[in-house]
């Protein structure tokens, strides 16, 4: 039985440097190459060796996918495909094609520039690394190679991310990468259709959590960022650069739009503006309302929102800046904070969750000193507020996904292993599919059966059609006759006469002869015709002739008659079918020794 | 290659030996039909192949036939037909015939025979459904005849188990639009039976398809039971199964037609008792069909997911536990059942903790959850409407707020619930879903009280720059109940913020303090000495009158003060004084109170204080009296007609301004009197009597009468809406009056008779299309003007003309007062620019050549299809007038017989030496023919538009119908 085996490298049972292996159908392919932002040495990276020792990877793979530009899920591609070696293509979408190698060259600089790692990979690697990548738009099927194909369905959660459907034969898998079932302000919800793949490969992030309706959160928000402007307060929104911070911005810039507001927004400079330009591009990957209305008017063109300066963070009156990073560990954000927490009037939002050490994780906890460093300390007076928006997909979301898809297997990956443990058994429960859950290292088998498909003659389609009724019944299967050819990698049914002629063979009679003996004290030719008689009244709907050469035929079976030699009572009866006729000779042979009925004349 | 070259010769030939074959019947046929049908023949026999064959066939299809020829037409088509191999050739004519079938006044049951039987040997299947679609056409038509309807059923049948599904899916649309309702059809059915497979029944016929392999059939079968149902036969429940399979297949269109099928069913047995599978419990079915439908919320198709949300609003006979899951989804986070964001709100509310900071961890789970009883893929309906009002489309969107409103309509308890989730799509991203929950809320405001915090965030929507928005929200607070005296201090201060920042909701945020003062006058009253800011021992200032946040916090004072006696006494001196300006100058916003010791404000508010249904009574009384009084009056020259008429008129315009409710009805009666008063006026004058040339003044007047007559008539039809044909028969009669009278004057004053003789026709003209379209009224109108008139008829249109001004003088003279008869609802059109107020000062300055667009903001009442008969009307000082008609989108209708009227109209005018006035006013135009019999207008098939009677001198106009307003503006010369 082939089999479709799932490896991941990363991201089982984890979250963080996604990277799965699949082969299917004779085709190896690598999804996602993501790094782990909690390690800082090797295991920072997937573990390649465990596709090859030594050596470049390139004859062990068919083909790379990246799902979306998050770093967590491309942020190995350059070591990879540079470093260790991979030249085949690598496949991901237009946006993310666009925005990733300015987050790789972000990641570049941050470790090797400020952390002064050596032995990382280089820009000119990120170029070299970025040729190789061939884009794909949603819902277009690409084919790899003659047998495998891949297709990308729209999956929400930051622009570009992408679902793909994996194709060999008949076998398939999907993989979701991230993605999210309920829409937000800038992205639509992910969908797909009811494709029935052998395995889905979903994310499950968050498996235990059934997430409430976002527009409290967003309505929570709004008025706390109006209730504070309208005091007169500044607000600080410490964001990462890309993803959550366009759908804050495009949250504030239609409020502002909407409720005439006049205070500024400003949006601290740098990877945002990039990725900004970006956005403006890719409208048809948004949701119904930008791509709807971007013939007035991009939305992602902000009327309120302008770039920031430093010196604007000491100007008076209200105002709100987005500034990164998102956990207030370091740069701009820290510096605006620093100046900003005295004063009660003013506010900080974090839109997301801090790592334990961090000032946005002290603050949150309600922590109203900090000690910076130099010994000096901060009053934080400033209101904190915490509004999470996640793009991930729940719980329900989930299932609501396998319920499109229809799987026959499920696969979790990018999420704690606890976790997946209760959402696999709901799943088992639920659907009553298989469901597994590898840890890193661990291999997945599932077994496929798949369908062969079979190239069959019309005239023989016909001939049998002819035979049945008018319509085929879908629910019942039916037998026919034909023959199967097995021929350069092809299989044909057709005709046996077709065969043969196709095949150069002649056409062999096969025929079956059986004797059977009978107690009937009439002479032969009376024997036979009481034979005649009986079977026209048992067989009725057939053509039964007696033959004037003494011979009885029913349809192409001959029946004889002979007296055996020392019993004239004992008749012996020859019957001959072709294999043909084979279930109409059996019932005749056991119909006639079972005797002929007394009553007959 | 020899071989097929000569039979491709061969068929040459053979097409060319077919044109003079094809010839002969159709001399025959041209001779008995010299129409359209030959014409067709003719060019059906020149084709040479099948392209031109189809051309010519697209021709003809573009012209109509008229009905008589349609049968001959039908024949050589059919003739046609028979002969055509090519399949596209056929398939046009089959589809051809089912057009011509629909014509009018032709009954195509003599096609019927020749349609089946082209059925039975057609080889191509997509001929077949087409063909099978004329006799769909066909049964349609022939509603009344249960023979043909039974054949077509059979043919039905007999092509059901075709290969093709369009035949399939023609087949079912069949059965669905001609199948049995009442009975199942046994006897007929048997005769034919071998073929059928003894199956009787047409739904189990049809719902044997809802399994077929074709996603187009299955929908085709489920449409058909649809239509079924639609006509009236009880869809069986074993279906039921069938079609909650249906909703989970592949295909859309399917699923979305299934969720019909279940909601019909749903709606048929909503008792009945279905078992849960996997279980041994049972629930009722309509409930079952609730929680499947509730599924499909989040399907994958968003037309499913429309369809599905639109059909939950209409179950109303769901359980009301059920209906509250469908807002419920059950949090948690990591496995520990969570508090939603509302519930939160509801508890930090309720321990008076209101507003605080939000904390870290605030929404920290609380209890864990067993496993086993977080049921993920709900069964049922869980979280439906969460799901919808979250969706990505907002057809979807707006879908589940609809539906939510249907449901909560009919369930207080539900309302309460889905108040939060409403509240919160107040913050939709698209403006439609925002307007439309604002409406929904105030359509469900009478279940529900707003707590603060609820009251809060439905506030912050004032701020909205979108002016439908702001009023849609004005409309809505009107209606809201609200708990605490918190709550009225935060709408105040609300919507004085409101009107800070947009002064020109002024109106609108006045209308609804009103409303809120008067449905809380409990809460206001604590309220009062913070709001109109008196202090027990100080004098405080005097506010501002002018203020319209002042005047604002007045309306709320004030109405709450009507059903609260009490209050009066917290007002302070200035108070009372701007009570009596306010009462005068925003009569409409300000009740009358009983002020104590200020009796002449009471005595002059007792007409219209008590302003309840006996008031209306003894004015409605008032009213019939006069008009009784009135009508008395039968003779012009008798002594204090005139002045009883004067009083009389003086009498309703008062009773008009009085009494709102009946202020129709008293304009129209005092306008018809005054055209009365000026007819007889107009007759009784001494110039009768006179010669010609002595009278020439008078004869000025009484032509300036007629005039008048004639124009206070058009008021009198177009303005007033609610009038029934007898008074609009009167109307017209005392306009034929007028008309007479016009015709009089004109024979004594011009002379030659050439124009009098063209004048005299086109009023008897007039008379006969009078009589023509009240004849059912003339009863009403015995000895009157016409009656007289009609009487002599026969004389008058042989008479010379001398002769018939001679007649029509004494009819006129001697014809008496018709008595006018009040309907029932009687209101008249009105409009009021809001916007512009004409007050400004400032002119508005624009560069000549260019336009200036101003605002114009109007309200309009009782004025039916105001998108066709309102104009905007801009006078220049110069005369010149520009009508412009506003776009239909402009008008909205925020209530019954209501219209707002917000549009902007271009100005532009060469340069001016200084700034100056314009007048805007609004315009009813009116056309006499719309009233008239409705010419008709289509010419489909039948173009016989010459045989119509000659269309009647449609008399078109306008009403001015608000006050005009004064705009300053100054065009400024171009600089160059």
């Amino acid at each position: 039985m082939p089999e479709i085996k799932v490896t991941p490298l990363g991201a089982g049972q984890d979250v963080g440097r996604s990277c799965i292996l699949v082969s299917i159908g004779g085709k190896n392919i690598m999804l996602d190459c993501g790094m782990h932002m909690g390690y800082n040495d090797d295991r920072r990276f997937p573990d390649f060796s465990y596709i090859t020792q030594n050596g470049r990877l390139t004859e062990f793979l068919d083909c790379v996918i990246i799902s979306h530009f998050h770093l967590d899920h491309c942020g190995a591609l350059p070591y990879m495909s540079e470093m260790v070696g991979y030249d085949g293509p690598i496949y991901m979408t237009h946006p993310t094609k666009a925005i990733c190698p300015i987050l790789l060259e972000d990641f570049r600089k941050i470790t090797v520039d400020k952390k002064g790692e050596t032995n990382f990979f280089t820009s000119q690697m990120i170029k070299d690394c970025m040729k190789k990548v061939v884009p794909l738009n949603l819902h277009q099927t690409v084919q790899v190679d003659d047998e495998l194909e891949i297709k990308a369905y729209y999956a929400g959660h930051v622009l570009g991310a992408a679902m793909v459907h994996i194709k060999v034969g008949s076998e398939s898998v999907v993989y979701t990468g991230d993605y999210n079932m309920t829409p937000d302000r800038h992205l639509g919800a992910a969908w797909i259709d009811k494709c029935r793949p052998d395995i889905l490969i979903s994310e499950s992030t968050y498996a235990t959590t059934i997430r409430d309706s976002k527009r409290c959160r967003e309505r929570d928000f709004l008025k706390k960022v109006h209730e504070s402007i309208e005091r007169g307060g500044k607000v600080l929104i410490p964001v990462f650069a890309l993803g959550r911070a366009q759908e804050l911005c495009i949250l504030l810039e239609t409020f502002w739009e909407r409720m005439n507001l006049k205070a500024p927004i400003y949006f601290s400079t740098g990877l945002t503006e990039k990725a900004n330009h970006y956005y403006k591009l890719f409208i048809t990957w948004t949701n119904q309302k930008i791509r709807k209305t971007f013939v007035q008017r991009n939305m992602f063109e902000f009327k309120h929102i302008k770039a920031f300066d430093r010196s604007y963070a000491d100007n008076p009156g209200p105002m709100v800046v987005f500034a990164t990073p998102g956990m207030l560990h370091a740069g701009q954000s820290l510096q605006i904070f620093k100046k900003w927490a005295g004063n009660e009037k003013n506010m900080v939002i974090m839109p997301g969750y801090c790592v334990q050490g961090t000032i946005g994780h002290k603050i949150l906890n309600g922590q109203k000193k900090l000690e910076m460093e130099g010994r000096s300390t901060l009053d934080v007076k400033l209101q904190v507020e915490y509004m999470s928006f996640s793009a991930h997909a729940d719980a329900k979301g989930i299932m609501q996904l396998i319920r499109m898809a229809e799987p026959r297997n499920m696969l979790l990956v990018h999420g704690e292993a606890v976790k997946m443990e209760f959402l696999k058994g709901k799943i088992e429960q639920e659907f009553s599919i298989d469901c597994y859950m590898p840890a890193n290292g661990e291999t997945a088998t599932v077994t496929t059966n798949p369908s062969v498909p079979v190239d069959i003659s019309l005239n023989l389609l016909k001939r049998e059609m002819a035979l049945g009724g008018p319509l085929p019944d879908p629910k019942k299967p039916r037998t026919m006759h034909g023959t199967l050819i097995m021929k350069e990698n092809s299989l044909k049914l057709v005709s046996s006469e077709q065969a043969l002629k196709e095949l150069g063979l002649n056409e062999h009679q096969l025929r079956f002869t059986c004797r059977v003996q009978l107690q009937d004290p009439h002479s032969d030719t009376d024997t036979l015709h009481r034979i005649y008689t009986h079977l026209k009244s048992v067989l009725k709907g057939y053509t039964i002739q007696h033959l004037p050469d003494g011979t009885v035929m029913v349809e192409s079976i001959v029946i004889k008659v002979s007296s055996s030699a020392e019993d004239t009572d004992t008749k012996v009866l020859l019957l001959s079918w072709s294999y043909q006729d084979e279930d109409l000779g059996s019932f005749l042979s056991t119909l006639l020794k079972k005797g002929l009925p007394s009553g007959l004349c | 290659m020899a071989a097929h070259l000569k039979k491709r010769v061969y068929e040459e030939f053979s097409k060319v030996v077919q044109i003079p074959h094809e010839e002969a019947p159709a001399k025959k046929l041209r001779l008995s039909k010299p129409s359209k049908s030959a014409a067709l023949h003719i060019d059906l026999c020149k084709a040479t192949n099948s392209t031109d064959a189809l051309q010519y066939l697209l021709q003809f299809a573009r012209k109509p036939v008229e009905a008589e020829s349609v049968e001959g037409v039908v024949r050589i088509l059919l003739e046609h037909y028979y002969k055509e191999t090519d399949n596209s050739v056929r398939l046009k004519i089959a589809s051809l015939l089912g057009l011509l079938s629909k014509t009018q006044g032709f009954s195509p049951d003599c096609i019927v025979d020749d349609a089946i039987s082209t059925l039975g040997n057609e080889k191509s299947h997509q001929v077949l459904a087409q063909l099978l679609d004329t006799l769909l056409v066909i049964g349609t038509q022939l509603p009344e005849s249960p023979t043909v309807r039974l054949r077509l059923i059979e043919v039905a049948y007999k092509h059901l188990s075709d290969t093709y599904f369009g035949v399939r899916n023609k087949c079912l649309q069949l059965l669905g639009c001609l199948g049995m309702v009442d009975a199942p059809l046994a006897k007929d059915s048997e005769a034919p039976g071998t073929s059928l497979g003894g199956v009787k029944d047409v739904q189990s016929i049809i719902s044997n398809y809802f399994g077929d392999q074709d996603p187009r059939v299955r929908t085709a079968a489920i449409k058909a039971m649809l239509q079924l149902h639609e006509r009236g036969m009880k869809t069986h429940q074993i279906i039921y199964d069938q079609a909650c399979r249906l909703l989970s297949d592949d295909y859309e269109q399917v699923r979305s037609a299934a969720v019909q099928m279940v909601w019909v069913l749903s709606q048929l047995y909503p008792e009945s008792i279905v078992p849960i599978p996997s279980s041994n419990e049972e629930i009722r079915l309509v409930d079952d069909a609730f929680g499947k439908i509730s599924h499909m919320v989040s399907d994958g198709s968003w037309m499913v997911r429309v369809q599905a949300a639109k059909t939950l609003g209409s179950m109303l006979q769901v359980s009301p536990h059920f209906l509250e899951q469908t807002l419920d989804k059950k949090l948690m986070s990591d496995l520990r059942r969570k508090r939603t964001a509302h519930e939160r709100a509801k508890e930090l509310f309720a321990s008076g903790e209101f507003s605080s900071g939000r904390k870290w961890a605030d929404d920290a789970p609380k209890e864990k959850l067993d496993t086993n009883t977080v049921n993920l893929i709900a069964s049922g309906a869980c979280g439906a409407f969460v799901h919808g009002l979250e969706d990505e489309m907002f057809e979807v969107r707006i879908a589940a707020v609809e539906a939510l409103c249907q449901l909560a309509r009919s369930s207080p308890s539900f309302a309460e619930k889905c108040l939060d989730f409403l509240v919160d799509m107040f913050n939709d991203e698209i403006e439609e879903v925002r307007l439309q929950s604002i409406h929904v809320l105030r359509e469900i405001s009478m279940h529900i009280t707003l707590r603060e915090d609820q009251l809060d965030t439905v506030l912050a929507v004032l701020e909205d720059s979108s002016r439908d928005i702001r009023e849609a929200l004005h409309e809505l607070l009107c209606y809201t109940n609200v708990s605490t005296k918190e709550c009225i201090q935060l709408a105040l201060l609300e919507l004085l913020k409101n009107l800070n920042k947009y002064p020109t909701d002024r109106n609108s945020v006045w209308k609804c303090l009103k409303f809120l003062g008067s449905r809380h006058p409990t809460l206001v009253l604590p309220l009062v000495p913070e709001l109109l800011s008196t202090h027990p021992y100080f004098d405080t200032p005097e506010p501002d009158m002018d203020d319209p946040a002042y005047i604002a916090v007045l309306v709320l004072v004030f109405n709450a003060a009507k059903s609260c006696p009490t209050m009066l006494a917290l007002f302070s001196d200035h108070t009372f004084r701007h009570y009596a300006y306010l009462r005068d100058s925003l009569s409409h916003l300000v009740p009358p109170l009983r002020l104590p010791g200020r009796k002449q404000v009471y005595g002059l508010d007792s007409v219209d204080s008590g302003s309840g249904s006996g008031s209306v009574e003894s004015a409605h009384l008032f009213l019939q009296q006069s008009l009784n009084r009135v009508s008395t009056i039968q003779n012009l020259e008798a002594p204090g007609a005139q002045d009883l008429l004067d009083f009389t008129i003086r009498d309703l315009q008062r009773l008009g301004e009085l009494q709102t409710e009946l202020a129709g009805a008293a304009d129209f009666c005092a306008t018809y009197l005054r055209c009365q008063l000026l007819l007889m006026k107009a007759l009784q004058d001494k110039l009768w009597n006179m010669a010609v040339p002595l009278c020439l003044k008078q004869n000025v007047t009484a032509t300036a009468a007629a005039q008048q007559i004639l124009e206070e008539t058009y008021k009198l039809e177009f303005l007033y809406s609610g009038l029934e044909s007898r008074q609009v028969a009167t109307i017209h009669h005392i306009r034929l009056q007028a008309k007479a009278l016009q015709l009089i004057l004109t024979a004594r004053t011009r002379q030659g008779l050439d124009p009098l003789i063209g004048s005299c026709e086109k009023f008897l003209q007039e008379v006969e299309s009078f009589q023509r379209l009240f004849l059912t009224e003339l009863p009403h109108l015995q000895d009157s003007f016409v009656d007289k008139l009609l009487e002599l008829m026969p004389r008058l249109s042989s008479c010379k003309p001398v002769e018939l001004v001679k007649i029509l003088q004494t009819t006129l003279r001697q014809s008496g007062l018709l008595q006018l008869k009040l309907p029932e609802q009687i209101h008249r059109a009105t409009a009021t620019i809001i916007e512009p107020t004409g007050e400004s000062d400032n002119p508005l300055r624009f560069t000549t050549g260019l336009v200036l667009a101003l605002d114009i903001d109007a309200t309009l009442e009782h004025i039916q299809d105001p998108q066709n008969t309102i104009k905007v009307q801009v006078l220049y000082p110069d005369g010149q007038s520009h009508v412009i008609h506003p776009k239909p989108g402009d008008f909205r209708k925020p209530g019954p017989d209501r219209h707002r009227l917000i549009t902007q109209v271009y100005l532009s005018h060469s340069a001016w030496t200084e700034p100056s006035q314009i007048e805007v006013r609004l315009l009813l135009a009116y056309s006499s023919s719309s009233t008239s019999l409705s010419s008709p207008s289509k010419l489909g098939w039948s173009d016989s538009i010459d045989s119509l009677p000659p269309p009647e001198a449609a008399v078109e106009g306008t009403i001015p119908l608000s006050k005009p307003v004064k705009v300053y503006i100054m065009p400024k010369p171009a600089r160059r």
